[in-house]
């Protein structure tokens, strides 16, 4: 009978490779999907906020340039990590991350909890030239962002397909993304009123890159650099305690 | 099995699988590749149930052991503290003053002082805090909120024009961009600022000095002194000095005169413990004291 099997199997090419998925996917069954109906893998955080427009605008070239290829976001639960880099990271704190960019090596420091660690001018030096405020840095040049003007006619496309992979945007978010996304940069203007009434009064808004008139990739990239790891207080439990 | 051929010219077996008259030799997987199979099943099991292993619907099993990963690092960042707390306990009761002359406090001030330094610090002020164009140089010991101790735990602990809300606050307003002065007025009161610390003027600039003293006087004097020392309360820099922060040349006194000046510095009081910040703020006190 198994002699059988086995010569039936090993000449069918097709059964042979559906055979070799179902068996490779048993431990991912066991495993990883169970992980999805237990409470405990996300922790809860009430005060968990959504990315506003210009931080998913920056997250996107984030993305773009590659970051996450030497920068990771995510500090393990190891001593020298806690002490260098803060709280270790919580599975809530990139609840709203699609997709997650916890990245997987470090030739840069970690990111997780970078926001606020630094000023917008030190972001927006290090960008445009990293030798010029740290001498050892092998990091590339990104002069370009300051340069190039924000894309903002598609930022309310983009708040709609995270809805669509559950972030909860509300129906008002995303008719005003546009607004958000120029209101969060320019602080005097008249669209800078609503972002901290929809996003929270912790919200950041300011002229990242220094210009409140011209909206570019810069202000987007250092709007998202100073929100990492500050969108829940979950991961501080004696500042959450304080807040309250 | 009744397959068992024998292969004729090695005269070992074959597996009985042939194509187009090729039949392969049946060798088998080595045995201590078994042995080693079964050793690691026997590990996962004892591992599964000492360790958190298998997800059970709306749960999982922690284990006998009982072992968190998080619990076991908070305790490690706990045991560690422990074994500092003998002289870190010294510091945040020791005054500033009395720990900066005791040498062994010292001695751990400027090990672990550096690390943070490193840490948190060093990106904008340089590894050795030089600074750089736009960021403070802490080495020249040239202050702009005071360089005794506890001065600098409160320029830590609260920033410069941070998001603290007991903030350190200061801004140079920007006299050209708003229209206060004119560029031929500027132009007088940079080639008088510079002559402060007295670099080499030319004779177009020494003929604007007189006009530049009394605009100094009138618009500047009331942050940077009427000799242009700085002032320490308003964290207004020393112009007589030869350390520059936005540069010294005629352009970069221009350029700050016209469009103003407005530096920051996060807040550390959520970030560093306050023992941390006493540590920094004594090692930041050694930076170029060697001069």
């Amino acid at each position: 009978m198994a002699e059988f099997f086995h010569r039936k199997v090993e000449r069918t090419a097709i059964g042979f490779v559906l055979a070799i998925v179902a068996v490779s996917s048993i431990g991912g069954l066991i495993e990883i999907a169970p992980l999805f109906t237990i409470k405990e893998t996300v922790e809860a955080a009430p005060d968990m906020r959504v990315y506003t427009p210009l931080e998913l605008a920056g997250r996107n070239i984030y993305i773009r340039e590659g970051c996450y290829a030497c920068h990771s976001q995510m500090i393990r639960t190891l001593r020298d990590e806690v002490e260098r880099y803060g709280p270790y990271s919580l599975a809530v704190e990139s609840k709203y991350d699609h997709p997650m960019l916890w990245g997987s090596k470090r030739t840069g420091p970690d990111l997780a909890r970078v926001g606020g660690k630094y000023s917008d001018v030190w972001h927006v030096a290090h960008l445009i030239n990293p030798r010029d405020v740290v001498p050892e840095s092998v990091m590339p040049k990104y002069a370009w962002l300051q340069r190039n003007r924000l894309r903002t006619d598609d930022i309310g496309l983009h708040l709609s397909a995270q809805r669509a992979v559950g972030v909860p945007y509300t129906d008002e978010m995303v008719a005003n993304a546009g607004r958000d996304l120029r209101g969060q940069a320019s602080p005097d203007s008249d669209d800078a009123t609503g972002v901290r009434t929809r996003y929270g009064d912790a919200t950041n808004v300011r002229a990242f890159d220094g210009d409140p008139q011209i909206l570019t990739e810069m202000d987007a990239l250092v709007a998202y650099l100073q929100v990492l790891g500050r969108l829940t207080e979950a991961a501080h439990p004696t500042r959450a305690a304080a807040a309250k | 099995m009744a397959t068992e051929k024998l292969d004729p010219t090695t005269g070992r077996t074959t597996t009985g699988h042939e194509w187009n008259g090729i039949e392969e030799l049946n060798t088998p997987v080595p045995r201590i590749v078994f042995f080693f199979l079964a050793v690691m099943a026997l590990f996962a099991v004892g591992y599964w149930i000492l360790m958190p292993a298998w997800p059970t619907g709306v749960s999982f099993t922690k284990g006998m052991l009982g072992i968190d990963q998080r619990a076991v690092v908070t305790q490690q960042v706990r045991d560690a503290a422990a074994e500092r707390a003998a002289w870190t306990d010294r510091i945040g009761r020791t005054s500033l003053e009395a720990t900066a002359r005791d040498p062994e406090l010292m001695r751990y001030v400027r090990e672990t002082g550096r690390t943070l330094f490193l840490d948190n610090c060093s990106a904008c002020h340089g590894t050795k805090g030089t600074g750089g164009p736009g960021f403070p140089n802490l080495a020249a010991r040239a202050w702009l909120w005071g360089g005794t101790p506890e001065t600098i735990v409160e320029t830590i602990t609260k920033g410069i024009n941070s998001t603290n809300d007991d903030t350190r606050v200061s801004q140079m307003l920007a006299f050209g961009r708003d229209g206060v002065l004119t560029g031929e007025q500027i132009r007088s009161v940079a080639a008088f600022v510079r002559s402060l610390s007295g670099q080499a003027l030319d004779d177009g600039e020494k003929a604007m000095l007189p006009a530049g003293r009394k605009l100094f006087a009138d618009n500047c004097a009331s942050c940077h002194g009427d000799t242009g020392r700085g002032k320490h309360e308003m964290g207004a820099p020393d112009l007589a000095d030869s350390v520059w922060i936005y540069g010294g040349d005629r352009q970069s006194v221009f350029d700050t005169i016209y469009a103003g000046r407005q530096g920051h510095m996060p807040h550390w009081s959520d970030r560093l413990s306050p023992t941390d910040i006493r540590i920094l703020a004594l090692y930041v006190g050694t930076l170029g004291a060697a001069k």
